[in-house]
């Protein structure tokens, strides 16, 4: 993903009033530099100037979660930020999880857990549960659905969620104690 | 959405400056309001001066009062060690309040400006709404209504002010700090906002291109006990029908303070004072918190649809005046 060529501005567009602007930030670890319309989200700059499709577009109202990444280290979502307003930041989407080409613990713990249906809220549900871990606030079933509820999804695998996410804190745990 | 200029000035007077008033010019924080509603086409800024990095982040404790800063976020002051001590109210508030995702995004001073959710006014399709097009009429006084408000409302207008954490503020008395062309002033959050009954497109005392730069929090008593209690249709990640906000401080089972904050209802963050005069003073039993649940709600206002609100009202305040009394026994 990380030599995805950046992408030149739009070309422009017939709207006359559009302005453009220049937004330098780092993705994944890689710095990226995007020129667009002002109005381009961060999600629509992910996934259509930087082809970094992981991220899902539900509802672009902020009401389900699908679009969630890190924003310097923060779970945000991308749908209801503009791009413009990253400049300088380090953004972490679903694609910037693995490490030297091996899943995040908490890929694979979805996987093993069954933790998606038809996958389409799940990259917003790990980039959540990442965070919860991080926030520590995954130490009850309470805990996690309460602050898993930001992620919505219609396929109803929230049983499974859970579960992979009480997985990875368990296996944490653990670490911790080596 | 329109096309928009976007600019982030430096410092406080670089965005009043940038801002200066201009009608067509909107301050952009979080973005979980503006954003969102620019989306919808309701808001048509023609210039965006983006706020959210000006020095006016984080909070202090100075003797009596949490000052906070506009951009401090709802996760932040969630998680504030003050605000986890003293503060319960506008702890559980906060964290009852949309997602982490959007209380990472979400500032205080961007939160006491939230719009209505009306879902006519979120909708230009729909003609009438005196709040989107002054004197145009207001759908929801005819159409379905269910999030909507019962105090403080008119037939010009029954949109609810939805913020949780604003019902907590206005209980313990906060005060907004504000910075503008013509200088620094200070309003009480209970003086801020207007109701809808009069000018449903005006919401608070505001001018258009002033700064809120920070909230004033007065700490209550120590040994006052305080919590939030929401009423909704789904357990997590939704709006209240109704809640409560209250503070007690109960010495020998007579109530000694009452603040009180009711959510779901009014057309601004609603303060039933004459809830409070009924506690003050009274024995800390279920009688008084019921009367004073019904001094709460009289005068509410109900279409079809907001008619349960009432009730529900009463039973929330009801329920959470004993939750935070029986605390003390
Ligand atoms: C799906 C969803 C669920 C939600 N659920 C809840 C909930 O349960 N409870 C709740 O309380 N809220 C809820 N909200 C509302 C949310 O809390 C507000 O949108 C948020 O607090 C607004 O803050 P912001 O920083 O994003 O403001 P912005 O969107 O940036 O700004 C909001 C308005 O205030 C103005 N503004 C912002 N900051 C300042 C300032 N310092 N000075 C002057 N003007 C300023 C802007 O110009 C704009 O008009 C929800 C929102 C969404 C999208
Ligand atoms: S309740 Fe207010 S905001 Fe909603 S349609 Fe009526 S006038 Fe508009
Ligand atoms: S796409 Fe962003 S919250 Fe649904
Ligand atoms: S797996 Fe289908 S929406 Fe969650």
């Amino acid at each position: 993903m990380t030599s995805t060529p950046d992408v030149p501005p739009a070309p422009p567009q017939s709207d006359p009033g559009a302005a453009e602007i220049t937004t330098a930030f780092t993705v994944n670890g890689t710095p990226r530099t995007v020129g667009a319309d002002t109005r381009v989200t961060l999600l629509d700059a992910l996934r259509d100037r930087l082809g970094l499709t992981g991220t899902k577009k539900g509802c672009d109202q902020g009401a389900c979660g699908a679009c969630t990444v890190h924003v310097d280290g923060r779970r945000v979502l991308a749908c209801l930020m503009l791009a413009a307003q990253c400049d300088g930041r380090e953004v972490t989407t679903i694609e910037g999880l693995s490490r030297e080409g091996r899943p995040h613990p908490m890929q694979d713990a979805f996987v093993r857990h069954d933790g998606f249906q038809c996958g389409y809220c799940t990259p917003g549900q790990i980039m959540s549960a990442v965070a919860l871990l991080r926030e520590g606030r995954a130490g009850t079933d309470e805990d996690i659905r309460e602050f898993m509820s930001g992620n919505l999804c219609r396929c109803a695998a929230y049983p499974n969620v859970v579960a992979a996410i009480k997985d990875v804190a368990r296996e944490g745990g653990d670490h911790a104690h080596l | 959405m329109r096309t928009f200029e976007y600019v982030r000035p430096d410092g406080v007077p670089g965005a009043l400056a940038a801002h200066a008033g201009d009608a067509a010019t909107a301050f952009l924080a979080g973005g979980t309001t503006q954003l969102d509603l620019m989306k919808d086409g309701v808001l048509e800024p023609a210039r965006l001066v983006d706020i959210s990095r000006l020095p006016m982040r984080g909070s202090t404790t100075t003797g009596a009062a949490l000052r906070v800063g506009a951009l401090t976020t709802m996760e932040e002051l969630a998680t504030d060690p003050t605000v986890e001590r003293r503060l319960p109210l506008v702890r559980e508030a906060l964290l009852l309040g949309a997602s982490v995702q959007l209380r990472n995004m979400a500032t205080i001073g961007g939160n006491l400006l939230q719009r209505t959710r009306c879902r006519y006014f979120r909708d230009p399709a729909v003609p009438a709404c005196n709040k989107r097009a002054p004197g145009s009429g207001c759908a929801a006084v005819t159409g379905p209504a269910r999030m909507h408000a019962i105090l403080g409302v008119s037939e010009r207008c029954i949109a609810l002010h939805a913020s949780d954490v604003a019902v907590a503020l206005v209980a313990l008395d906060a005060v907004v700090e504000i910075e503008g062309p013509g200088g620094a002033r200070r309003v009480p959050l209970t003086e801020f906002y207007l109701e809808a009954g009069g000018r449903p497109e005006v919401e608070h005392t505001l001018e258009h291109g002033e700064l809120i730069t920070g909230v004033e929090i007065p700490l209550p008593p120590e040994g006052t006990r305080s919590g939030y209690l929401k009423v909704r249709d789904r357990v997590s990640y939704e709006f209240a029908l109704t809640s409560a906000a209250v503070a007690l401080l109960i010495e020998d089972g007579v109530v000694r303070d009452a603040r009180i904050g009711l959510g779901g209802v009014g057309s601004t963050p609603w303060r039933p004072r004459a809830a409070e005069a009924v506690l003050s003073g009274a024995p800390a039993t279920p009688e008084v918190f019921r009367e004073a649940a019904d001094a709460a709600v009289a005068g509410a206002w109900t279409v079809p649809g907001t008619e349960f609100k009432v009730e529900l009202a009463r039973r929330t305040l009801v329920r959470q005046l004993r939750t935070v009394a029986e605390v003390t026994r």
